[in-house]
C-alpha cells in the first residue's frame, strides 16, 4: 500500500451529509448528535471500540437501519420514510457485508447480475458483460458459474465487492469487510479495496485495518458510544491523538 | 521407498486403509460383534421369519385367486377373489361402468401431468402449459362436457395480462409489454361489459361425451384431484399466508395469524362438515355450490394453513444478512422475496413440506363423512355386497397398498429434490 499526497477536499461538493442525527436500540442511545460531511471521493476509515455505533452509523446511510432525529442526505435526497427514496438511494449506495451476504442459491455471476437486471433493468447480456468485467478486476473471472459455498472466504467477500460494484454506485460503504476473514486472505481484498480507492470512488470502511487507513484514508473518524470523538487525517490521527479515548484505543489496538 | 527419499518437504501420500471386505466381514462387524449381538440377531431372524411365513402362507400359498363368490372363498387363506371381482368398483366408484376407460385416462392424464411437472428443468412457462392442458383433459373427461363462460376468458386474460406487466416488467421488450397490456386492457373492459349486462352470457361448449356428475365419481381419481388440485392451489396460498404473517402491516398479520390460528384449531372433519351442511345454509336459496367442490375448497383452506406454518419455518431460518443484502441492492419486496427468500426458503423446508403433502393425501379419505366416495370409500363400499361378505382384511390391504405406493413416490421424490436443489450449492 503506497502513501497518498493528502489532498485538499474543501472544494468538492459533499455526497452524504448527516445532521444532528440521532438513534436509540430501546433505552441504548447508539448514535448521538452525529454530525458528518462526505466529499465527493473522499475515503473515510471510522474505527472504535465494538458497540460504539460505527455500523450503525453507516447502515443508516443506506436505510438498513432507521434513524429517528436528524436528517441524512445522500447525493441531494433525504432519508425519509418514502419507499422511492430509499429505493433511489440504494440504487447509488453499494454496501459490503462483514459476513459476505452472497445469495447462496445463485452461481457468482448470477449474484452479480441480478440487481442490474431487475433494479437497473439492464438487458441480460449487458448486465453479464459488466459482471465479468468486474469479476476480471477482482481477479477471480474463472469462477464466474460456481457457487458462493464452493470459494474461500477472500474470494467471497471480493465477490460482495463486485456485486456492489455492478450498481455502478456513487458510493460503497464497508461494514468490517475484513472481520471475518482468516488473516491470509485479508491481504487480497484490502488489495481490491486500494485499487479502487484510487479510482476515485466514494469510500466509508468501518475497519481496524490501520495500515488501510495510513495508505488509503482521507479521514480518520474514532468513534465511541455513539458519538464520534475525534476526527483527523491519518497521519496526525495516528502520530498525535488528542482525546484520552482515542489514545487509550488506539494503544489496545496497535501496540501488543 | 521411506521418506526420506523424497524431495524435502514434501510427505507421502498415504492410502487409507483397507476396509473389512465381503459380506462375511460386514456382517461380523455389524450383526455378530458380540455374543449378544449375535443373539439378538438369530432371536429377531427366526421371529422375522416366522411372521413372514404366516403371512406368506395366508397371502400367497393358500389364497384364492379366482372365485365367483364369498362362499367359495373359505380356504383359510386370503381371498384375492373379491379384488379381482371388485376391483374396478374400487378405483371408478360409481362412475358410469361402462365409461370407466373415462377416469382411466383422466388419472393417466394427472400422473402424467405430475410426473412431468416433478421435473426441474419444467419449472417455468411449461408448468403453466402442462397443468393447462392436464386439468383440460382430465376434467374433460371426468365431466364429458365443459361450458367455459365467456367471463373466464376474459378473467385469464385480465390475469395474464396483469401478471405479464408486472412481472416481466423488468426484462420483457416492447413489443411483449403491449401484449400483455392488450391483453389486460381486453379483459377488464370485457368483465366491466359483461358484469353490466352489456355482453351476452355466451359460454363455449366442448361436449364430446355424456356428461357425468361429480356425485357419480368415486375412487382413484377422485382422491387424486382433491389432492392435486387441494395442495396445488394450498401451496401458493400457504406461500401468501406465511410471508403475511410476517408482514409489518398489522391488519394483513392480523388476518394471517387469525385465519391460521382458527383453522388450525379445528379438525379437518369439522370443516368438511361446515362446508357441505352449514354453507348451504348461508347461502341465498337457489344457488347451490357442488359439494364435491366444497370439499375441495375445504382441503385447500385446511392445507393452506398447515403449509404456511411450514414455509414460515423455512423464512424465519434465513439470516438476517440475505435481507439486508438484497435491500441494500435496492430490491423492491416482491424482488426481493420471488429471487431471494422463498427460493432459499422452499429448499430447506422441502422436507416438512412433502410431509404435510403425504398427509393431506390420506387426510383427503376424511370426504366420507359428506359422502364423497374417495379411493378408501370405494373399498369400503367394496366390502357392503352380501356375496362377499367378511373379507376386509383383504381389501384394506390392497388400498393401503396403492396408497403406500403413492406416498412412497413423494417420499422418493422429495429425496431427489433436496439432491437436485442443492447442487453445487454445498461446499
Amino acid at each position: 500500500m503506497a502513501a497518498k499526497a493528502a489532498r485538499d477536499l474543501s472544494n468538492v461538493a459533499s455526497v452524504i451529509e448527516l445532521k444532528s442525527v440521532n438513534k436509540w436500540f430501546g433505552q441504548f442511545h447508539v448514535l448521538s448528535d452525529i454530525n458528518l460531511d462526505v466529499k465527493e471521493g473522499e475515503k473515510i476509515v471510522i474505527c472504535g471500540p465494538s458497540g460504539s455505533g460505527k455500523s450503525t452509523l453507516i447502515r443508516c446511510i443506506n436505510r438498513l437501519e432507521e434513524h429517528q432525529a436528524g436528517d441524512i442526505i445522500v447525493d441531494g435526497v433525504t432519508l425519509s420514510n418514502d419507499v422511492k427514496n430509499i429505493e433511489a438511494i440504494r440504487r447509488e449506495v453499494g454496501m459490503v457485508f462483514q459476513s459476505f451476504n452472497l445469495f447462496p442459491h445463485l452461481t457468482i455471476l448470477d449474484n452479480l447480475t441480478l440487481a442490474p437486471i431487475w433494479v437497473k433493468k439492464m438487458p441480460k447480456k449487458e448486465a453479464e458483460e459488466v459482471a465479468m468485467s468486474l469479476l476480471n478486476r477482482v481477479r477471480i473471472p474463472e469462477q464466474a458459474l460456481k457457487y458462493p459455498g464452493q470459494l474461500s472466504g477472500g474470494q467471497q467477500q471480493r465477490v460482495a465487492i463486485a456485486r456492489a460494484l455492478c450498481m455502478r454506485p456513487k458510493i460503497m460503504l464497508f461494514d468490517e469487510p475484513t472481520s471475518a476473514l482468516d488473516p491470509e486472505m485479508v491481504k487480497e481484498v484490502l488489495d481490491v479495496m486500494v485499487e479502487l480507492a484510487g479510482e476515485g470512488m466514494t469510500m466509508m470502511v468501518v475497519t481496524h485495518e490501520m495500515g488501510f487507513a495510513r495508505a488509503v484514508a482521507d479521514r480518520v473518524i474514532f468513534m465511541d458510544r455513539g458519538e464520534i470523538v475525534e476526527q483527523n487525517e491519518p497521519e496526525a490521527f495516528f502520530a498525535n491523538p488528542q482525546n484520552e479515548r482515542t489514545k487509550l484505543f488506539l494503544g489496545q489496538i496497535l501496540h501488543h | 521407498m521411506s521418506d526420506d527419499a523424497l524431495p524435502s518437504g514434501e510427505r507421502r501420500q498415504l492410502a487409507p486403509p483397507i476396509d473389512d471386505t465381503g459380506a462375511l466381514g460386514w456382517m461380523r462387524r455389524n450383526l455378530f460383534s458380540s455374543w449378544a449381538n449375535g443373539i439378538t440377531t438369530v432371536v429377531l431372524v427366526v421371529a422375522a421369519g416366522w411372521i413372514l411365513s404366516g403371512f406368506l402362507e395366508w397371502a400367497l400359498f393358500t389364497a384364492t385367486f379366482t372365485a365367483a363368490t364369498g362362499t367359495e372363498c373359505r380356504g383359510g387363506g386370503a381371498c384375492w377373489a373379491l379384488i379381482r371381482e371388485k376391483w374396478r368398483y374400487i378405483f371408478f366408484g360409481s362412475f358410469p361402468y361402462e365409461q370407466h376407460w373415462r377416469p382411466f385416462f383422466a388419472v393417466i392424464a394427472m400422473l402424467a401431468m405430475l410426473v412431468t411437472s416433478a421435473d426441474r428443468r419444467m419449472w417455468n412457462w411449461r408448468l403453466l402449459v402442462i397443468w393447462g392442458v392436464g386439468s383440460f383433459i382430465t376434467f374433460l373427461l371426468m365431466f364429458g362436457q365443459i361450458h367455459i363462460p365467456l367471463s373466464l376468458f376474459l378473467t385469464i386474460a385480465l390475469v395474464v395480462g396483469g401478471f405479464g406487466m408486472s412481472l416481466r416488467k423488468a426484462i420483457a421488450e416492447a413489443g411483449e409489454m403491449n401484449a400483455y397490456r392488450v391483453l389486460a386492457a381486453i379483459g377488464l373492459v370485457g368483465l366491466v361489459l359483461r358484469i353490466a349486462g352489456v355482453l351476452p352470457a355466451w359460454s363455449l361448449a366442448i361436449a364430446p361425451l355424456s356428461y357425468v356428475e361429480t356425485s357419480l365419481w368415486g375412487g382413484i381419481p377422485v382422491t387424486i384431484i382433491l389432492a392435486t388440485y387441494g395442495l396445488a392451489f394450498a401451496f401458493p396460498y400457504g406461500v401468501l399466508l406465511a410471508l403475511g404473517r410476517r408482514s409489518n402491516l398489522p391488519l394483513i398479520k392480523g388476518l394471517c395469524v387469525g385465519f391460521i390460528e382458527l383453522i388450525r384449531g379445528v379438525p379437518l372433519i369439522s370443516l368438511l362438515i361446515m362446508a357441505s351442511v352449514m354453507l348451504p345454509l348461508f347461502l341465498p336459496s337457489g344457488t347451490t355450490i357442488d359439494k364435491f367442490l366444497r370439499a375441495q375448497v375445504a382441503v385447500i383452506l385446511f392445507a393452506g394453513a398447515y403449509i404456511a406454518e411450514v414455509i414460515r419455518g423455512g423464512l424465519q431460518s434465513l439470516p438476517k444478512g440475505q435481507f439486508e443484502a438484497a435491500d441494500a441492492m435496492g430490491l423492491s419486496y416482491p424482488q426481493k422475496t420471488l429471487l431471494i427468500i422463498l427460493p432459499q426458503a422452499l429448499r430447506v423446508v422441502i422436507p416438512p413440506l412433502i410431509n404435510t403433502f403425504i398427509g393431506f393425501f390420506k387426510d383427503t379419505s376424511l370426504v366420507l363423512i359428506i359422502g364423497i366416495f374417495d379411493f378408501l370409500n370405494t373399498a369400503n363400499q367394496a366390502l357392503v355386497d352380501p356375496n362377499w361378505a367378511g373379507f376386509p382384511a383383504e381389501v384394506y390391504l390392497f388400498a393401503a397398498f396403492v396408497y403406500f405406493i403413492f406416498c412412497y413416490s413423494m417420499s422418493r421424490y422429495s429425496k431427489y429434490l433436496e439432491v437436485e436443489l442443492n447442487k453445487g450449492t454445498r461446499r
